[in-house]
């Protein structure tokens, strides 16, 4: 049995280059192509984005043909949830400062796993702390403050 | 006897105290997260990259190898004791490793992958030292046109060899390709793909791509995995080898370092297939091949030392001519970039210490390996049973604070989260990120050899068929394609792969 279209990997993937490729050539048709001569800064773009088009359609094709399907689940809330804590670390970075920033990665991050110990996570996200501190602000010397209500700068 | 002389003033770099102490934390960082079950080289170094950046070139350099062997070592200990190989090309030592393991001879099995190792990076640090520079040399004649085909060879290469779909690796170097292009123009100065973000005119971060898409894409697929795996835990006692041990690697540790050294030093071709291909002649020549899967110490031997000396010989295209071999060969070449150091052939002219300060290192690096790795075997072992769920909070904070750290820009760190999220579903879709970052890291340069090239031949491309050398890397490139294309060779691949996989 083939599976959906949705969860059939090869033509998935072949989208995804298809889309990717369009994107590549259609924001490069505003930079100047030049000629063969002299190459202008539209010219690498462009080429590339119609070669991945193609290497998207050939992909897509096979896809529909062999019809094999993606290989476990997709596992978006961990995706979501680890994406998050990156995001939410950069932006605590710059308006709160290091300390609330890497409690707030290593609790989220610690929230994506299987297992959430309350125990565990509290002496990890200490150790991390100080770890990250010893290691980037002692040893790196990086002047970043630990709490920063306004922003850093 | 230039070499001697050269080889001389490497070491009295790489014997420098300061040198010496960034080798040993490189061996000693790289061992204990490489040993970390599910912690593979990639990974290790992609985390300590940003960590290195303050260095000097050279001390960069040198750490990043130390946490390259490091890693590698500590890769085939967990594959030994917990069957859970960091990286493919120790998968193939897992297969006898931790059947010995089993048996209750961990130990041998620990101590044989070290000496095999310690034996192959000796050997194949001095291959480095000799055929660098010829290799160097003879690149030194190529112009613009040699080098566009010689890194278009280098891209078909990595995609060939890297395991599944063709057309899905090669579809991976161009979207690594469009990758390298975001940023300022160099020739026109104009903002390409920079989408009105002044974060994006110098380009996307090296450690960005590295970062998310083999840290960050890494975590979400062993977060997202259900299953979860039993651990076997061993002790490990009666470290050393018998004589009869000895006896039955010596052969076989030195046949898996001229496999692996030769194949190291071909672009492409990835530490995993020296180990398989090394693992294969041993079952050959054995008297008796069924041993093999039941714990044969030939089996650890010898794949070990091929991987080994292939991740030495590796050094050979980077270094000399700018072609990255592996994805963690392209991290090392990206070091060298965000350092101000064009990797080529004028390198080892131009920066003298900087090779022969890394080929010595080589040397001292293998020797700290031995040093540290026999006695904190158990170390490592204990280490092995350290759960996931501490391990990836771990590298998360490194991979933020890295990142972030590099330029005190948040937007590295979300571009960071983007990149792994795009790796994440490219791994679910079954399309392998190593031939992406080869495109990444050689874009710039393909492009601006592209255009010196067709400038010079006045837009006609008979040049790049007409000159010989370029011809024949061209040449070198169809042939593939075109044995990758006939069903009945693609089959042996696939079967050569589905044990093997890339790096």
């Amino acid at each position: 049995m083939k599976p959906g279209l949705l969860n059939n990997r090869d033509f998935l993937a072949g989208m995804l280059f298809i889309v990717l490729g369009c994107t590549g050539f259609v924001v490069a048709l505003s930079y100047p192509f030049g000629s063969l001569q002299e190459m202008g800064p539209g010219f690498f773009p462009r080429v590339l984005g119609l070669v991945l088009v193609g290497f998207g359609l050939i992909t897509a094709v096979k896809g529909l043909r062999a019809g094999m399907p993606v290989n476990g689940p997709w596992g978006w809330t961990s995706l979501l949830k680890l994406t998050l804590a990156l995001v939410a670390f950069g932006w605590l970075m710059e308006h709160t400062g290091l300390l609330p920033a890497l409690v707030s990665l290593i609790l989220i991050s610690a929230w994506a796993g299987k297992e959430f110990r309350l125990g565990e996570v509290a002496v990890l996200t200490v150790v991390l702390c100080l770890l990250a501190l010893a290691i980037f602000v002692w040893g790196l010397g990086l002047p970043y403050s630990l709490f920063a209500l306004g922003g850093q700068g | 006897m230039d070499v001697l002389s050269s080889l001389a003033l490497g070491f009295s770099v790489a014997l420098s105290l300061k040198s010496l102490a960034y080798c040993f934390l490189g061996v000693l960082l790289g061992t204990l997260i490489g040993v970390l079950p599910g912690v593979g080289p990639l990974v290790t170094i992609a985390m300590l990259l940003p960590i290195t950046f303050s260095l000097d070139p050279v001390s960069s350099l040198i750490m990043l190898a130390g946490i390259f062997y490091g890693a590698q070592y500590g890769g085939s200990t967990t594959a030994i004791l917990v069957n859970m190989p960091g990286e493919a090309s120790s998968a193939v030592t897992a297969i006898d490793g931790y059947q010995m393991a089993r048996q209750g001879r961990a130990g041998p099995a620990l101590a044989t992958a070290a000496i095999a190792s310690f034996v192959a990076g000796i050997l194949s640090s001095l291959m480095v030292a000799i055929f660098g520079p010829l290799v160097g040399k003879w690149a030194l004649e190529f112009g613009a046109t040699e080098y566009f085909s010689l890194m278009l060879m280098g891209l078909v290469f990595s995609a060939v060899l890297a395991h599944g779909d063709l057309i899905k690796s090669l579809a991976m170097v161009v979207i690594g390709l469009m990758l390298g292009i975001v940023g300022t123009d160099v020739t026109s100065g104009m903002p390409r793909f920079s989408f009105g973000l002044p974060e994006l005119l110098d380009g996307v971060g090296f450690t960005v791509i590295a970062v998310g898409l083999f840290a960050i894409a890494e975590i979400v697929l062993n977060v997202a995995r259900v299953e979860k795996v039993a651990v076997f835990s061993t002790d490990v006692k009666n470290l050393m080898p018998t004589w009869a041990d000895i006896k039955a690697i010596t052969r076989p540790t030195l046949r898996g370092t001229a496999l692996g050294a030769f194949f190291g030093a071909l672009p492409g071709i990835t530490a995993s297939i020296a180990s398989f291909s090394a693992y294969m002649l041993e079952k050959k020549l054995a008297r008796d091949p069924s041993r093999f899967g039941q714990g044969a110490i030939e089996g650890v031997a010898a794949p070990e030392a091929a991987n080994n000396a292939a991740a030495q010989t590796h050094f050979i295209p980077t270094l000399t001519l700018g072609i990255p071999a592996t994805a963690v060969m392209a991290l090392m070449l990206g070091a060298l970039t965000m350092q101000g150091i064009q990797p080529g052939p004028e390198v080892m002219t131009s920066k003298p210490e900087l090779f022969w300060g890394l080929v010595a290192s080589m040397f001292v690096g293998n020797v700290l390996l031995l040093v540290l790795n026999l006695p904190l075997v158990g170390l490592w072992a204990r280490l092995t049973r350290v759960p996931y769920r501490w391990l990836f909070p771990s590298i998360m904070m490194f991979a933020a604070l890295g990142n972030y750290s590099l330029n005190n820009s948040a937007m590295d760190v979300y571009l960071c989260a983007g990149v792994g999220l795009l790796g994440y579903v490219f791994a679910k879709l079954e399309c392998h990120p190593a031939p992406l970052i080869l495109g990444f890291v050689l874009g710039p340069m393909l492009e601006e050899n592209l255009r010196r090239a067709l400038l010079m031949s006045d837009g006609s491309f008979t040049d790049f068929v007409t000159r010989p050398i370029s011809a024949t890397f061209l040449l070198v490139t169809a042939l593939l394609i075109i044995a990758m294309v006939l069903p009945s060779i693609r089959r042996r691949r696939e079967q050569a792969t589905a044990d093997g996989g890339t790096d």
